[in-house]
């Protein structure tokens, strides 16, 4: 049994290392997502972004206005989801007082 | 970054991955499991992420593991396999 | 948590690390705009500070320093302000979340974007710190930990 768990994480590793070998290289500048128009001839929305963060925003970090200004609805549906798994926490793991005594 | 040190980082990576699926003593295997997330976020900055390199830092190197430490003490510290 | 943990040692080492933390978590949060980081992981490392305090010093300690009925309102504090600014917003005639909108006298709407990143930042923190000490004091809770 331990040898066939070894066996599918080796053959899982490989089947990784196949597809990250498909990968565009790191940091390349005439990869596709760095390209202005895209394959279907539309703009693409991050040159828009790089291009025009600091005048929108005044903000020196791109990140920052991407994740508060350009995508805010995403980020507040995060801000929900980390909202809801403090409830159900709340929820599962309180005791309550009546419990408690007896 | 330089290579040879991102190939050291992908040794130990595989390493504490190892260790923290094999080992008994639970405990050991948190620890382990912080320094996965340690380094992860060192590759994540070596790869120009610095902001998700950031938050691995502090969430899975820090509140995740005083998380694990708490659930360790309040279940048993030894695994039966 | 175990008695072992709390020694005098532990609790003075917390007590020195634990303000330096709390200064760079609000530092991540506030200037977010010029370097990494933001509303998330400052929010992170408030929650880091507090919870090294929580871990060391027990239930006495940590009493004095944010008490276990204030996270609840404060998470709820974090995620209003986020939508209280979306829905201001909205009152003023623009679209939800759209900051460029707000009613902040003298300012241009590049400066009131950049206003308007400051306080949802300052939300997310509030939320993610509150909701991080909250499952922790829910999980120590049935626990008699000092």
């Amino acid at each position: 049994m331990k040898i066939l768990k070894v066996l599918i994480l080796v053959l899982f590793a490989a089947v990784l290392i196949y597809a990250a070998s498909d990968l565009p290289y790191r940091g390349e500048p005439d990869n596709l997502m760095h390209a202005e128009q895209s394959i279907t001839n539309t703009r693409v929305m991050g040159s828009y972004f790089i291009q025009n963060a600091y005048r929108d925003a005044r903000t020196p970090n791109m990140v920052t206005v991407v994740l508060g200004d350009y995508r805010s609805i995403d980020t507040f549906g995060e801000q929900v989801v980390i909202y809801t798994a403090g409830l159900i926490a709340l929820l599962v793991l309180r005791k309550s007082k009546r419990r408690r005594k007896k | 970054m330089i290579w040879e040190l991102e190939l050291i980082i992908y040794v130990f990576l595989a390493l504490s991955a190892v260790v923290a699926l094999e080992v008994t003593d639970m405990l050991v295997a948190v620890v382990m499991m912080t320094i996965f997330s340690f380094l992860m976020a060192l590759l994540f900055i070596a790869m120009g992420a610095i902001d998700v390199g950031f938050t691995e830092a502090v969430i899975g190197a820090g509140v995740t593991g005083i998380l694990f430490v708490v659930v360790v003490f309040r279940t048993s510290r030894k695994s039966n396999d | 948590m175990n008695k072992p943990f709390q020694t005098p040692i532990v609790l003075l080492g917390a007590r020195l690390l634990s303000p330096y933390i709390m200064v760079f978590g609000w530092y991540v949060i506030f200037h977010g705009h010029y370097s990494p980081g933001g509303g998330f992981q400052g929010g992170a490392l408030l929650a880091a500070s507090i919870l090294l305090m929580r871990v060391a010093g027990g239930r006495t300690v940590a009493e004095l320093q944010i008490k276990e009925f204030a996270t609840t309102p404060l998470a709820v504090i974090g995620v209003m302000i986020y939508f209280a600014t979306g829905l201001v917003a909205v009152a003023m005639g623009g679209y939800f979340l759209d900051y460029g909108m707000l009613p902040i006298p003298g300012m241009e709407p590049d400066w009131l974007r950049y206003t308007g990143i400051l306080i949802i930042e300052v939300g997310i923190g509030l939320a993610v710190m509150a909701i991080l000490v909250m499952i922790y004091d829910n999980m120590v809770r049935g626990e008699d930990y000092g």
